[in-house]
């Protein structure tokens, strides 16, 4: 849906002397993947290099993961090559992307908990005495020395992998990495999870790997991390390159700007809503390990986007509101009272639903028909003394259905046999239809279709209109600047700024979420 | 679509009319209506604990502890039966029920309050609730001779040309009926089975649920302790001993997942009259009890195969949707 095909600012830099010499060792070039419509990537090159650290940056929903899955042989590219060391290979599977020395890192390290260290390390390559059983001795003997080349010699060989700190068991699954000679490392955001002080234990971690002269993909939306440890860079935006180079030659605006720079592929609706009075006024709320110290006013008829990085912590103080969870400290007022949600039944009660992110696990019930699945929090409204009411289940079913116009044969269809657009068209009926006052919208349009996104955000703008009061939270900043009036920007569990939308740019708010100075 | 959940309840019927008719060959009075009344009869205490079971299997959870507590309030009926022969039958029925409910308060206060897994829970009071039998009892049995003509007759005496017993187990396919259709806590406990987490969101108390389908559960094997009981006239510590698995594979024959949050009362009693027809019938045109257990235990795994395959189906069909959308 992109207009331009070549964005103004596309940059290549030339190969500097000296570092340009060495070969690639890994060289994706056209690769293309598309699914059943979305094209994830489009005609996407990149290298690694021995010894080198390659940031690969990019919104969510740019394509990087689906870059790192082909790249480990989960998914197989509908067009384009991979080579390494300058022999094209194919991986048909995460066995041959092994093979091939290619080993991933992710947040949530794929090891086996209930298995020791040197099992963990050594599984599928262990040691073999001579009848065939494996070596226990040598194999601790073996992990050992890994761990040791590694600077890990604290880790114990014999301790059950569940018993590690996640920064430990990033050691452990770089350290099978070492055994089996991986040549080329994925660390997909390696840091999410990690303390500061495990972070500066990965990056010497990451110094030792170049210095064993791996070839390391560093995938994190982090710029300080991204300038601390990466030597080379490329920019990924809506499934395509738009620019690559070495990170010495990018300012980090240079960098923001290309992430962010893109066609306008979608009209946002007009809206003539009247800003009313506080209906919410949120203070002082904090949580022991999510959030604190999160305040914040939502007015009558406003919409007010929530933006941030990935772990922000914005779901997590959404879900406190609604009373899914608890929270340490603070005060949320509605329209002038107090409340202490225990359960999303309170916050039900008291006006405040939560529209939550994972649709098809917190938000529809598949396997329930349409109007069951709308009625399901409005069951006190729908019956009497605990006696159903079909008629006006149907009733407050139909008017629902009709005002978000939802495709279905019929109301007594599985929600399972619709589409991604058409569930969460049901998940924010069965919200509305509890006639809340205020309705917190979590990445409402994530993974739906244009038509569908449209139609959620016209919906949206006709709620305000009607004197609703909505929160948005959204990591699409096409998005937060086209229908946010104001826009809180979170970081790390606090807020880090509250914006006026009328004088705001992308800029801006992905300079502040990831907490670069402007 | 919309007929597929009840898909599988039509095959289990057709199941059992062949088979109905297969035993009509060898056995040609089977198939008169005074033998199917019979049968109905036969199988009316399976089919109440089967529907008690199935509410417990739709929420994701198991109550094992149904048998024993059938057992533990059918001694408490009987003692007190023996004792206060005056106490009216209507009465010892509501204390049935009344001690069954507290004992599946228990196994449900267990799986709210403390999260343990429902399983272990009723495994445990599976136990405990036989052995507090033999405690109360002292080991000793309440024998015919000691309970009043009240008490065994009752579910003898037959109004308009059907046994009080059968009544009872309409009544309670009735009552369940409109629990599971007709009612928010029906509902409910279908969204829970189907999706926890979603139910969570939508505002369903998720723990107090499950605390109300165990007090169910416990109520039906409550009320089928009087029954049994009464109907087989002796109360013991060895009563309905293991008996829990029949009720259990009464529900998987009749299509309850053991995933939860799919199955239907009419599953659960067809699921029982196949199981009734099965130790019923089958020794009247002398087929060993060997080839009795054969076929039960093929019937659970046919069924299991073929409820898993209809899930399958349905997945696909998702799909194909997706793609033309």
């Amino acid at each position: 849906m992109l207009v331009d095909p070549h964005p103004a600012h596309f940059v290549r830099d030339p190969p500097h002397k000296g570092e340009g010499k060495a070969a690639p060792r890994l060289t994706l070039s056209g690769i293309s993947k598309s699914f059943p419509g979305v094209r994830a990537l489009h005609d996407v090159s990149l290298s690694l290099y021995p010894g080198q650290v390659t940031a690969l940056i990019g919104e969510n929903g740019a394509g990087k993961s689906t870059l790192v899955k082909i790249m480990t042989g989960i998914y197989q590219p509908d067009a384009g090559t991979i080579s390494i060391d300058g022999q094209a290979v194919t991986l048909p599977s995460a066995h041959a992307a092994f093979g091939h020395g290619i080993t991933a890192i992710h947040q949530e390290t794929v090891l086996f908990d209930d298995l020791t260290v040197a099992e963990n390390i050594l599984l599928g390559h262990a040691p073999r005495s001579r009848f065939g059983t494996i070596d226990w001795r040598t194999m601790r003997k073996n992990a050992r020395e890994v761990l040791n080349t590694m600077g890990a010699g604290h880790i114990d060989a014999d301790a059950r992998l569940k018993d590690l700190g996640i920064a430990n068991k990033h050691l452990v699954a770089v350290a099978r990495a070492m055994s089996i000679d991986a040549q080329i490392v994925i660390m997909d955001e390696p840091t999410a999870a990690l303390s500061l002080k495990e972070i500066e234990e990965l990056f010497l971690l990451v110094e030792f790997l170049k210095s064993e002269g791996k070839a390391i993909l560093f995938i994190s939306h982090k710029f300080d991390e991204i300038y601390r440890i990466a030597d080379r860079y490329t920019v990924f935006r809506d499934g395509e390159m738009v620019g690559e180079g070495l990170i010495r030659d990018a300012g980090q605006s240079q960098i923001v700007r290309m992430m962010v720079g893109r066609a306008v592929d979608h009209i946002f609706p007009q809206r003539k809503a009247e800003i009313g009075a506080p209906v919410l006024a949120v203070s002082g709320l904090s949580h022991p390990t999510e959030f604190d110290d999160i305040g914040f006013e939502l007015h009558r008829g406003e919409i007010l986007g929530f933006y941030g990085l990935v772990g922000a912590g914005r779901s997590e103080v959404m879900q406190a509101i609604s009373g899914i969870t608890r929270t340490s400290s603070g005060t949320i007022t509605l329209e002038g009272k107090a409340i202490v949600p225990k359960s999303a039944a309170d916050s039900i009660d008291a006006g405040i639903v939560y529209v939550p992110e994972e649709r098809g696990k917190q938000g529809v019930v598949i396997g329930l028909p349409i109007f069951q699945n709308i009625s399901l929090p409005s069951l006190k409204r729908t019956s009497k003394s605990g006696v159903l009411r079909l008629a006006e289940e149907f009733a407050l079913a139909r008017s629902y259905t009709e005002r978000l116009d939802l495709r279905a044969s019929s109301l007594s269809q599985d929600v399972g046999t619709l589409s991604g657009g058409n569930q969460q068209k049901i998940v924010i009926a069965k919200w509305l239809a509890t006639t809340p006052k205020v309705i917190i919208l979590d990445e409402p349009t994530k993974g739906i279709d244009i038509g569908s996104k449209a139609a959620v955000h016209g919906f949206m703008a006709e709620l305000v209109a009607q004197g609703l009061s909505v929160i948005m939270v959204s990591s699409e900043l096409p998005e937060i600047l086209g229908m946010s009036d104001r826009v809180v920007v979170m970081r790390e569990g606090r807020i880090a700024s509250v914006y006026d939308n009328k004088r705001l740019d992308a800029e801006t708010l992905v300079k502040t979420a990831a907490g670069i100075a402007a | 679509m919309k007929v597929f959940p009840r898909y599988r309840e039509v095959w289990l019927l057709a199941a059992i009319v062949v088979l109905i008719g297969l035993i009509s060959m060898r056995f040609p009075g089977f198939a008169a209506f005074g033998n199917l009344r019979q049968l109905f009869n036969d199988t009316s205490i399976l089919m109440i604990l089967a529907l008690g079971q199935m509410v417990v299997i739709l929420t994701r959870s198991i109550d094992l502890s149904m048998a024993s507590n059938l057992c533990f309030t059918g001694m408490v009926v009987a003692m007190l039966n023996a004792a206060h022969p005056a106490i009216p039958i209507p009465l010892l029925i509501v204390i049935a029920l009344l001690v069954g409910l507290v004992l599946g308060a228990i196994n449900g206060f267990l799986v709210w309050r403390l999260n343990i897994p429902s399983i272990v829970v009723t495994l445990g009071t599976l136990t405990i609730y036989r052995g507090a039998t033999f405690v109360i009892s002292g080991g000793a049995w309440v024998n015919a001779d000691q309970m009043s003509p009240d008490f065994i007759g009752l579910q003898r005496a037959a109004f308009l040309g059907i046994p009080v017993l059968s009544w009872i187990a309409i009544l309670v396919i009735a009552l369940f009926f409109l629990l599971m259709t007709r009612t928010a806590l029906g509902r409910s406990i279908y969204a829970i089975g189907v999706n926890p987490t979603a139910s969570v969101y939508a505002g369903i108390d998720v723990g107090r649920t499950k605390f109300i389908v165990f007090c169910i559960s416990g109520m039906a094997a409550g009320l089928c302790g009087y029954l049994w009981i009464s109907r087989y006239v002796i109360a013991s510590v060895e009563v309905a001993n293991g008996y829990e698995l029949n009720i259990i594979a009464a529900c998987v024959i009749g299509g309850i997942s053991i995933a939860g949050g799919i199955g239907s009362v009419g599953g659960a009693v067809l699921g029982a009259l196949f199981l009734g027809i099965i130790s019923n019938a089958l020794p009247v045109i002398n087929i060993s009890p060997f080839w009795q257990m054969a076929i039960s235990g093929s019937a659970i795994i046919l069924a299991v195969v073929l409820n898993a395959r209809g899930e399958r189906r349905q997945g696909r069909i998702i799909l194909k949707k997706a793609e033309a959308a």
